[in-house]
C-alpha cells in the first residue's frame, strides 16, 4: 500500500507572510518532462507593490544592523539549508530534470554561495572604503552603505543557487530585495522562502515574487522607491520586452541598473558593491 | 576717506584684466589645433556686463565625429602605448602649468562666469591644479587602485560638464580619465567655455599627444550628439537631472560606462549645541558661495526650533555685510548670477515661494544696472511642500525649515528625490556621527561646507546622479575590472573577484 | 572651591543682571560652561578670510590713519627709565616729525611706577580727552601675587595719574576651574580703579589667550571677563608667545557683539603684542569692521597693543603721501 501524498501549495513571500497573489491567479508548473507538479501564485504588479512596500518598510533596520550581525543571520541561512539538504535535491531533480549528483552540487554550491557572503558583511566596507588623505584639518572617510531597496530578476537557470546568488550580494551590505525567481522552475525559490521564514532573517528584508518577469518587472522598473535593478535573469523576457526597455524605465528615477549576464553570476565583491552608496563624511579636527 | 564714505564701503580693488590675452573667436580643439565648427557659431558675455567676450564655435554631427575619432586614433596609436608613468609625467605638466597661469585662468573664469575673483582665485583654479597633480600619481599606480591586477582603461570618455565651476568641473573629468588610460572628447557649458579654451592652449604647452584632449563648444545639442556617440565607451556628465535622467534613458544597453553628477537639495542641519558662529558662517558658505550655483549646496536649512530665530537674525546681520558686485573687484563676495535664463528662474521661483506663503527676506544692497543680479535671500515659514523647499533653486536662496528632535531633521533631510550633500552642525560627537550615519548623501559635511578635495570622492544618492568623482573612487569610474562604482554593461564580469563557492 | 559649594560672589552688576542675584560659584560656572562650542577650523577660516580683503587706496589711507589712532603705544622692559618714557610720549605725540597731519596715538602703555613719568612727560596733551596713560598692573605679566598686592599695584598706578588699568587674570585659577575666583579678583580690581571723585580708570582684563590655549577657554574668560565688570577685554601681555592672533580678536569681538545683542552695551577689545606690519593692522580692521561694526573702530572701544606698528604704519602712510617707497632711516625711533 503507497501512502497518499500530502502536496505543498506554493505561495508567495512578502514581509514575511506567505499570501497568494492577490490576482488569484495561479500558473501550473511542471518537471521538465512535462509531469504537473504543482501551481505556483501568479504575481501582479499589486503584489510586487506591496513587495517593495515590505522592503522599504525593512530596510532601516536591516541597514541599520551591525555588519556582525548581518553576517550571523546570513550564516544562519546556509545552516538551514544544510539541513534541508535533501529536500532541495528532490526539488532540484524534480523541477530541473537534474541528476541526484547535479542537484546535489547546485544546492552544495548554493549553500557555500551563502557562506562566502555572510562572509563579506563586516569585511565589505573595508576593503571599499577609504581614508581620504585631504589637503586640509578634516577627518574624512568614504564608506559604502545599502543602496536601499534592490529589485532583482533571478536567473532562470539554476533555481537554488541563481537566485541565492543575486539575493545574497545585495543583502550583506543591508539592501533589501524583491525578487522575482526563476520563471520556469520557482519552487526552489519558494522552499527557500520557508527556510527564511524560520531563519534570523526579518520579515520584508527578502521578498519572492514568482510568476512572469515579463509582466512584473516593468513595474519595478518604474517602481520610485526601488532604488536599484540587478537584471542578472532579465536576458530573454517573453514577448518584445528587453532588459534595455527595463534600464531605460529605471532611468526615470536614475536606479542603478546591473544588466543580464549569461548563466549564474560568479561570486565576486563587485556584486555586493554595486548595490551600495559612497559615503563621504568630513569633520573638521583641532586640538585648541 | 570723506565722512559719507564708510571704511567698510572698501574702494574699489579690481583685478586686472590685463592678464588676459583673449581672441575674438574660438574653434573646436580637435587633434591638438583649433579649426571652424560647422554648426552656427555663437557670442559670449560677462554676466556682469553684458559684454561680449568671444565668438565662440559650435560642433555639429560631423566635428563630434571629427573630435571622437581623434580621441580614437590617440587612445589606440599613443595613449595606450604609453607607460603609465609618462601618462602621469604629462599629468604633472598641466598641473604645475594651472598653477602658472593660475591668476590669468582666475580672471578669465570670473569674466565668463560671474563668480567672484577671490572664489576663482582662492578655490576654483588651486583645485584645478590640486586635481591633475593628484591624479597624476596615479596613472602609474593603477594596480593599487583596489580594482585587482592590471585594470584596464575603457576607451574614449565622453564628458559633458556645466557653467557653474567651469575649469574646475574640466579637471574632475579629464584628470581621472587620463590617468587610467583614456582619451577625452570634453564640452564645456554654451555659456562658460572660455577656460576651457585656454586650458586647450596650456594642453600645447604641455606637448600633449594630440587627440588625447578634445575640446568642443556648442549648447545641448552637441552634448547630446557626443554621448550618444557609437564610438564612445564611457560617458561622464555633469549637470541637472533631467538632462541626466535622459542620458541615462540614451545609453541604456549601450555598455557606455556611465557616471552622472546631478543635481542637489541638501539639509544644512543646525542643532542648538552648534558652534553658533561657525555654524552661521558655514550656512553662509552653503548657500551663497558661488552664488549658490553649486549641486551640493545647503540650500534647506533645517533649524532646532529653539534656536531658530537667533539664527535667523544672526544669519540676516551676516547676510548684510556680504558685498554684491563686480566679480573682479577682489572684495566681492556675491557675483553675478550666470545667465539671465538662470536669473529668470531663480525669480520665479522666489517668487512662487513668497505666493505659497513663505516669508521672503532679501539682503539690502545695490544691484548694478547691467549684469545679471540676484541679491542674497532668505525664506522662512517654509514647510516642506513648498516648492522652494523641494526644487533645486541653483541660487543664492534659502529656504529655513525648522525641526524638533534629531528624528525630525533626519526625516526632513532624507524627504527629497535627491541624495548628493547634507550637512550637520553640533559639538556632540556622538550625535553627528549618529545623524550622518542615517542621511541619505554622498557628502555629509560635519561642522563645514563646501569642502572639496581630489582626494574625497563626491557624488550623490538616488537621483542626483551615480558614481563618485575624487579619490580613488574617481579612478575607478574609468577603469574596467573595477571591484567599484561599475554601471552598464562595459564591466565585465570577467574580471570579478572570484569566489570561493568552487 | 567646589560646585557644591554655593560661595558668595562679590557684588558686580552685570553678572547680578544676567545671571540673578544669587551668584554663585555654581551659577557662573553653569553660565560659562553652556555657552557654545567653538570650532577652531571654522574660527580660523573666517580670519584667514577676513585676512584677503584687500584694502587699497583712499580706504588705505583713512585705514592708516586709524590704526595710529589705535594705538596703545607701549614700553614694558626691565629695563625702562624715565628717559625711555619720555620718548615713547613724544612719539605718541609726534609720530612723524615729517608730516604733522599724522594723528596722535590713543595712549601710551607702561609699567605703573613709569606712571608720573608718562603722565608728566604729556602735560596737557594728556587726560581724559587727550593721550591716555595706561598702566599694566596686579603683577603684571604673570599675575603671581596676592589680591592685597594687586590690589595696592592697580591704587599706586591709578593714584599716579593712570586713565586705564591693564590687569591680568589669574590663568592658573581659571584652568583649575575656579572661576569664581578669577571673578572677584576682577571685580576687586574694578574697585581699585575708583578715584576720589568716584569716577573709575578704565579697566582693560588680560586674559592672556596664550596660556588659555583653546577657544572654548578664550570665550569663557571674554565672557567671565565681562561679566566682572571690565571694559575691555585684551589678548594678552605680550611675553607669551602666541600673543594675538586674528582668530583670537576675531572670537573675542564675537564675544563682545553677542554681548551687545545681549545687553545693548559696548565692551572694547585689545590685541596686543605680534601685530607688527600695517597689513597685519588692517586685517584687524577689517575684522572689527566686519564682525562688530565700524563703529568699535573708536579708541574707546578697540585699541592695537603694540610698539613697532606704529613706524610700519608711518612708512606705508609716507609711501601712500610721496608715491614711492621710505625707508626705516626716515622714521624715528623711540
Amino acid at each position: 500500500m503507497t501512502r497518499l501524498a500530502v502536496p505543498k501549495t506554493y505561495k508567495l513571500y512578502i514581509g514575511g507572510k506567505f499570501p497568494r497573489s492577490e490576482s488569484g491567479r495561479v500558473y501550473p508548473v511542471a518537471t521538465s518532462k512535462g509531469v504537473f507538479l504543482a501551481n505556483a501564485a501568479q504575481a501582479s504588479r499589486k503584489d510586487a507593490r506591496d513587495a517593495v512596500v515590505a522592503a522599504r518598510a525593512a530596510s532601516s533596520g536591516w541597514a541599520g544592523a551591525t555588519g556582525y550581525n548581518r553576517g550571523q543571520v546570513l550564516y544562519r541561512i546556509a545552516e538551514l539549508l544544510e539541513g534541508r539538504r535533501a529536500q532541495f535535491v528532490d526539488e532540484l531533480r524534480l523541477s530541473e530534470g537534474l541528476s541526484e549528483s547535479a542537484a546535489q552540487r547546485q544546492v552544495d554550491a548554493a549553500i557555500d554561495v551563502w557562506v562566502w557572503y555572510a562572509g563579506w558583511a563586516d569585511k565589505y566596507v573595508q576593503v571599499a572604503g577609504n581614508g581620504n588623505p585631504v589637503s586640509g584639518p578634516y577627518f574624512n572617510i568614504s564608506t559604502p552603505e545599502a543602496t536601499g531597496v534592490v529589485a532583482i530578476i533571478a536567473p532562470q537557470e539554476s533555481s537554488l543557487l541563481g537566485l541565492v546568488s543575486v539575493i545574497a550580494p545585495a543583502l550583506v551590505s543591508g539592501n533589501t530585495v524583491v525578487v522575482v525567481a526563476s520563471e520556469r522552475a520557482p519552487l526552489a525559490a519558494i522552499s527557500l522562502s520557508e527556510v527564511l521564514a524560520t531563519s534570523d532573517v526579518p520579515g520584508g528584508v527578502i521578498n519572492v515574487l514568482t510568476g512572469s518577469a515579463a509582466e512584473i518587472a516593468p513595474w519595478l522598473a518604474r517602481h520610485a522607491d526601488v532604488n536599484a535593478l540587478d537584471l542578472a535573469g532579465a536576458d530573454e523576457l517573453a514577448g518584445d520586452l528587453t532588459w534595455i526597455d527595463l534600464q531605460i524605465a529605471g532611468a526615470e528615477t536614475l536606479k542603478r541598473v546591473l544588466p543580464p549576464e549569461s548563466g549564474v553570476p560568479t561570486p565576486s565583491v563587485e556584486r555586493i558593491t554595486f548595490f551600495t552608496e559612497t559615503k563621504t563624511v568630513w569633520h573638521t579636527k583641532g586640538i585648541i | 576717506m570723506p565722512e559719507t564714505n564708510r571704511f567698510l564701503d572698501y574702494a574699489p580693488a579690481p583685478e586686472s584684466t590685463a592678464i588676459l590675452n583673449l581672441r575674438e573667436s574660438y574653434g573646436l580643439f580637435i587633434d591638438g589645433e583649433f579649426s571652424d565648427g560647422h554648426g552656427e557659431s555663437f557670442p559670449i558675455i560677462s554676466p556682469a556686463t553684458e559684454a561680449k567676450i568671444a565668438q565662440i564655435a559650435t560642433a555639429d554631427a560631423s566635428d563630434v565625429d571629427r573630435a571622437v575619432a581623434a580621441a580614437r586614433r590617440a587612445y589606440s596609436r599613443t595613449w595606450t602605448k604609453l607607460s603609465g608613468a609618462d601618462r602621469g609625467k604629462y599629468l604633472f605638466r598641466i598641473a604645475r602649468l594651472v598653477q602658472e597661469r593660475a591668476r590669468e585662468l582666475a580672471v578669465a573664469e570670473s569674466l565668463d562666469n560671474g563668480k567672484p575673483i577671490k572664489e576663482s582665485r582662492d578655490v576654483d583654479v588651486p583645485l584645478v591644479a590640486a586635481w591633475f597633480f593628484y591624479y597624476a600619481g596615479w596613472a602609474d599606480k593603477l594596480d593599487y587602485a583596489g580594482l585587482g591586477p592590471n585594470p584596464r582603461s575603457l576607451g574614449v570618455a565622453a564628458q559633458v560638464i556645466p557653467w557653474n565651476f567651469p575649469l574646475l568641473m574640466l579637471a574632475w573629468k579629464i584628470a581621472p580619465a587620463l590617468a587610467a588610460g583614456n582619451t577625452v572628447v570634453i564640452k564645456p557649458a554654451e555659456t562658460t567655455p572660455l577656460t576651457a579654451l585656454i586650458f586647450a592652449e596650456i594642453l600645447q604647452q604641455a606637448d600633449l599627444p594630440v587627440g588625447v584632449v578634445n575640446i568642443i563648444t556648442g549648447a545641448g545639442d552637441t552634448g547630446s550628439l557626443l554621448v550618444n556617440h557609437p564610438d564612445v565607451n564611457k560617458v561622464a556628465f555633469t549637470g541637472s537631472t533631467a538632462v541626466g535622467r535622459a542620458i541615462a534613458r540614451s545609453t541604456a544597453g549601450s555598455g557606455k560606462k556611465l557616471t552622472l553628477e546631478l543635481g542637489g537639495k541638501a539639509a544644512n542641519i543646525v542643532f542648538d549645541d552648534a558652534p553658533m558662529d561657525q555654524a552661521i558662517e558655514g550656512i553662509v558658505n552653503g548657500i551663497f558661495f558661488n552664488q549658490g550655483h553649486v549641486c551640493c549646496a545647503g540650500s534647506r536649512l533645517l533649524v532646532q526650533e529653539n534656536v531658530k530665530d537667533e539664527v535667523v537674525d544672526r544669519l540676516k546681520a551676516r547676510l548684510s555685510t556680504l558685498r554684491l558686485g563686480d566679480p573682479l573687484d577682489k572684495n566681492t563676495d556675491i557675483g553675478a548670477i550666470n545667465s539671465r535664463a538662470q536669473l529668470e528662474r531663480i525669480r520665479e521661483l522666489s517668487n512662487i515661494g513668497e505666493q505659497e506663503g513663505a516669508e521672503r527676506w532679501t539682503a539690502d544692497c545695490e544691484i548694478p544696472k547691467n549684469g545679471f543680479w540676484f541679491a542674497p535671500t532668505i525664506f522662512t515659514n517654509v514647510s516642506t511642500s513648498h516648492r522652494i523647499a523641494r526644487e533645486e533653486v541653483f541660487g543664492p536662496v534659502l529656504s529655513v525649515l525648522s525641526f524638533r528632535t534629531p528624528a525630525e531633521a533626519i526625516s526632513k533631510a532624507n524627504n527629497t528625490p535627491y541624495g548628493l550633500s547634507a550637512g550637520i552642525w553640533s559639538s556632540n560627537g556622538s550625535r553627528v556621527l549618529g545623524v550622518a550615519d542615517k542621511l541619505r548623501a554622498g557628502v555629509v559635511w560635519i561642522n563645514t561646507f563646501n569642502q572639496f578635495d581630489p582626494a574625497s570622492p563626491f557624488g550623490g544618492y538616488k537621483e542626483s546622479g551615480y558614481g563618485r568623482e575624487g579619490g580613488r573612487h574617481g579612478l575607478a569610474a574609468y577603469l574596467t575590472g573595477a571591484a567599484l562604482e561599475s554601471s552598464g554593461r562595459g564591466s565585465s564580469s570577467a574580471a570579478l573577484t572570484k569566489g570561493a563557492s568552487k | 572651591m567646589t560646585i557644591e559649594q554655593a560661595i558668595s560672589l562679590a557684588p558686580a552688576e552685570r553678572a547680578i543682571q544676567l545671571i540673578g542675584g544669587d551668584l554663585t560659584e555654581k551659577s557662573l560656572r553653569l553660565h560659562l560652561e553652556g555657552l557654545p562650542g567653538v570650532d577652531a577650523v571654522g574660527l580660523e577660516a573666517r580670519a584667514a578670510s577676513l585676512g584677503t580683503r584687500s584694502i587699497k587706496t583712499t580706504s588705505k589711507a583713512w585705514a592708516l590713519d586709524k590704526v595710529i589712532e589705535l594705538i596703545d603705544l607701549t614700553t614694558l622692559e626691565g629695563s625702562d627709565t624715565p628717559g625711555k618714557v619720555q620718548s615713547l610720549v613724544a612719539k605718541a605725540m609726534i609720530p612723524d616729525p615729517s608730516d604733522l597731519s599724522a594723528p596722535r596715538v590713543a595712549a601710551v602703555c607702561v609699567y605703573g611706577d613709569m606712571v608720573p613719568y608718562a603722565v608728566e612727560a604729556l602735560g596737557a596733551a594728556g587726560g581724559e580727552s587727550g593721550i591716555h596713560v595706561a598702566a599694566v598692573a596686579t603683577a603684571f605679566p604673570s599675575g603671581r601675587a596676592s589680591l592685597p598686592v594687586k590690589i595696592a599695584d592697580t591704587k599706586d598706578a591709578v593714584s599716579s595719574g593712570a586713565d586705564e588699568i591693564d590687569m591680568v587674570i589669574d590663568r592658573g585659577a581659571f584652568l583649575s576651574g575656579r572661576y569664581g575666583l578669577v571673578f572677584d579678583q576682577i571685580v576687586a580690581v574694578k574697585e581699585a580703579c575708583r578715584r576720589e571723585n568716584g569716577s573709575y580708570a578704565h579697566l582693560k582684563v588680560i586674559l592672556e589667550t596664550g596660556e588659555l590655549t583653546t577657544y572654548d577657554n578664550v570665550r569663557r574668560a571674554s565672557w567671565l571677563a565681562i561679566l566682572a565688570g571690565g571694559d575691555f577685554i585684551k589678548t594678552s601681555t605680550g611675553k607669551v608667545a602666541p600673543a594675538a592672533t586674528l582668530p583670537v580678536t576675531l572670537l573675542m569681538l564675537q564675544v563682545v557683539n553677542d554681548w551687545y545683542r545681549l545687553t545693548g552695551e559696548r565692551i572694547g577689545v585689545k590685541p596686543a603684542g605680534g601685530i607688527r606690519t600695517s597689513k597685519d593692522a588692517i586685517k584687524y580692521l577689517v575684522t572689527v569692521a566686519e564682525t562688530v561694526g565700524e563703529e568699535w573702530l573708536q579708541p574707546h572701544l578697540f585699541r592695537f597693543g603694540a610698539s613697532s606698528l606704529l613706524n610700519d604704519v608711518l612708512l606705508q602712510r609716507q609711501k601712500l603721501t610721496s608715491g614711492h617707497y621710505s625707508g626705516p632711516d626716515y622714521v624715528t625711533v623711540d
